[in-house]
């Protein structure tokens, strides 16, 4: 008797009073104790998080509107003045110029030489594999390796482009040294340090292209030409999507190989925004103005990456 | 358009695929090429769309050896076991897909692509992305695609595979139909005999990198050149059982009740015996008589599937198209009511045929 009364007591339908009071009572305790144990799961990265990225960053912003001393104190609060400062200095719009003009070529290169490369290596040859381990080793040489080894290559007297330049009887460049040129020095073994990344991403995703579909363009009698870009760029295009956003990313923070190789010259040629931040803040010890620097090069950074969001990605077909 | 295949042979490193393929198919056939997988049907298939080299032999197409033409310029259409179809195109952008790369006109694209969704029942979808579609409709793309591409040869590999089991049936028919209608030589690579045998004007049967037998699907069933034909065709499949030929009465027998009688003469002391389970007959044996117990039964409703054990220890299944209930261990009088083959032990091609005797 005294249970079938309970199972009528739990089963009818509560009243409008104990529907917003009592029950959202209980609901609301099972809402604190899930959020105390998310916080506990996610606490660890939140703190690195805090310490390693968000503190910094909002420090660097915090530091960009005041004028600071050699010792990296701030003396007066300056605004934006900073940022105007900037934005009127010939040398940081000419190392943003620059930074520019290498960006798109290390990204345009990066893509297209590894989209080739990526093509070959599917072939199926006997000495594929070889290939394959040749065009992805650059991910497994460190930076000051590779620009000590561009810098022989590069070198006016023993290097071996101006010995085949000799040979050739063409003219022989100054490479890394000459104003002209050192842009195109610092492009070329940049690109040569992310080709192997950026290989070995879409050769794989060339190994997982569906064979039928090429079955059937041959049946079809579609030319190579136009199944290379209406077949084969629009089925690896997420893949694609993805090496262009972090080549591109890649690119504009790129450091080591400019410090080791030009230092940003000759003549601010090879100055770009990140050594100038660098220069600006270890060298010249105008922190402030560095950060400036920084938070801008971090909004370009972001637009960038939204209008290729914006604009390449409808392209992508998941 | 009517295709010949001479002496084809193909090798890969050395190691046979298939050896000696010889056949010919007519115009507006539907031929029917089966075996189990690995048995270079598909493989055959591709040589003749010409995305696999011939290693050796001639591959005619309306008369023409077709052996260096590329694939292109053999008026003919493909349709995949996973469809093959642009997962970043249309449904009507798919199909128009090969149109447009040999540029043919947009009006006549038009013209066909509409005719064939129209043909194959997608014109509400024909703005929407593969991946929106049911695997059925998809199946029916890449028909759409054959059908706009008005080849008159048209080759499948293994098309319905990818399907639930109604679709298929469904699909079957509706492709049977679309062969008709548009009077296309069908080229149809399946490892499923029922596909075959429901569809196929005529089969070849493929295994062990050979031609076992090329024949209409009555044809296969009723007299199957080997062993192997015999055990793939047929649902449920075929008993074998041996039996000892006894020259002066001129039988097999392979129990003292089932005694088959034959009209060759034959040489050897021990055969194959192969008898389909509907051509077995049983009387509930008398008195505990009987030469075989019941082992398994199995009422489907329209027929009933039996297992049972001859008192020799060798096992078979039977099937009545009746509803029987019986209890299991039933003694009964197994007997042939129709034919059953006779097969060489070693060659194991078939060496007679027993009609059975009627013991009503």
């Amino acid at each position: 008797m005294d249970e079938s009364k309970n199972i009528i007591h739990e089963t009818r339908i509560p009243t409008l009073a104990e529907n917003t009071g009592l029950f959202k009572k209980t609901k609301m305790r099972a809402q604190r104790t899930n959020r105390r144990y998310a916080l506990l799961f996610l606490g660890p990265s939140i703190l690195l998080l805090a310490v390693f990225i968000f503190y910094p960053m909002l420090k660097t912003i915090y530091l960009s509107l005041f004028l600071t001393n050699g010792s990296g104190h701030n003396t007066v609060f300056a605004g934006l003045g900073n940022y105007a400062a900037l934005l009127s200095s010939p040398g940081y719009l000419a190392s943003l110029m620059s930074t520019l003009i290498y960006v798109v070529g290390v990204w345009a290169l990066t893509l297209a030489l590894g989209l080739i490369l990526a093509n070959a290596a599917s072939v199926k040859v006997r000495a594929s594999s070889f290939f394959r381990t040749i065009f992805s080793s650059t991910m497994g040489v460190s930076i000051s390796v590779s620009a000590i080894f561009w810098l022989f290559i590069f070198n006016p007297s023993i290097g071996i482009l101006n010995q085949i330049a000799a040979f050739l009887h063409l003219p022989l460049l100054n490479w890394a040294t000459d104003p002209n040129l050192a842009m195109i020095s610092v492009i070329i073994s940049t690109v040569w340090m992310n080709l192997g990344f950026a290989f070995l991403v879409l050769f794989s995703a060339f190994q997982s292209l569906p064979l039928s579909l090429y079955e059937e363009t041959a049946i079809e009698g579609v030319g190579p030409v136009y199944r290379f870009f209406h077949v084969t760029i629009p089925l690896i295009s997420p893949t694609l999507f993805f090496v262009s956003i972090i080549t591109f990313i890649e690119a504009f923070k790129s450091f080591g190989l400019i410090d080791l190789m030009t230092a940003g010259g000759p003549n601010n040629a090879t100055n770009l925004l990140v050594y100038h931040i660098y220069q600006n803040a270890f060298l010249n010890g105008n922190y402030s103005q560095a950060s400036a620097e920084s938070v801008i090069l971090t909004i370009i950074i972001a637009l960038l990456t939204f209008l290729q969001f914006r604009y390449l990605e409808r392209k992508v077909s998941y | 358009m009517s295709i010949e295949f001479k002496n084809i042979v193909k090798t890969y490193d050395q190691s046979p695929v298939l050896e000696s393929i010889n056949a010919e198919i007519a115009n507006g056939e539907f031929f029917a090429i089966v075996g189990p997988s690995g048995c270079g049907k598909s493989t055959l298939l591709r040589m003749l769309a010409g995305l696999i080299d011939v290693t050796d032999g001639v591959i005619k197409i309306d008369g023409q050896t077709v052996n260096n033409v590329p694939p292109k310029d053999r008026k003919l259409t493909m349709v995949f076991q996973d469809y093959a179809l642009f997962p970043f195109l249309t449904v009507e952008e798919n199909i128009a897909f090969g149109l447009k790369a040999r540029k043919m006109p947009e009006t006549e694209i038009s013209q066909r692509v509409t005719r064939a969704v129209d043909m194959v029942g997608l014109a509400d979808f024909r703005s929407r992305k593969p991946k929106d579609l049911s695997g059925g409709q998809r199946q029916r793309i890449a028909l759409a695609r054959a059908i706009a591409s008005d080849a008159k040869i048209c080759l499948m590999d293994e098309p319905l595979s990818n399907l639930d089991a109604q679709l298929r049936d469904r699909m079957r028919t509706e492709i049977r139909a679309l062969q008709r209608k548009l009077q296309l030589t069908l080229i149809y690579v399946t490892h499923d005999q029922i596909e075959a045998m429901t569809m196929a004007d005529h089969i070849m049967v493929l295994n062990d990198h050979h031609v076992q037998q090329i024949d209409t699907p009555l044809g296969i069933y009723n007299h199957p050149a080997n062993e192997f034909v015999a055990n793939f065709f047929g649902s449920p499949q075929i008993n074998f059982l041996s039996g000892s030929y006894k020259e002066h009465e001129r039988e097999i027998v392979i129990d003292t009740k089932l005694r088959l009688p034959i009209q060759n003469q034959l040489t050897k002391e021990n055969y194959l015996v192969g008898i389909r389970p509907n051509q077995l007959d049983f009387q509930i044996a008398k008195n505990n008589g009987g030469n075989a117990s019941l082992t398994d039964l199995t009422n489907l409703g329209s027929q009933t599937l039996l297992t049972a054990r001859l008192d020799n220890g060798q096992q078979l299944r039977l099937t009545k198209s009746e509803q029987i209930s019986m209890p299991i261990n039933q003694r009964i009088d197994l007997h042939l009511k129709g034919q059953a083959f006779i097969f060489d032990p070693e060659k194991k091609n078939l060496a007679a045929v027993s009609v059975g005797v009627d013991h009503g």
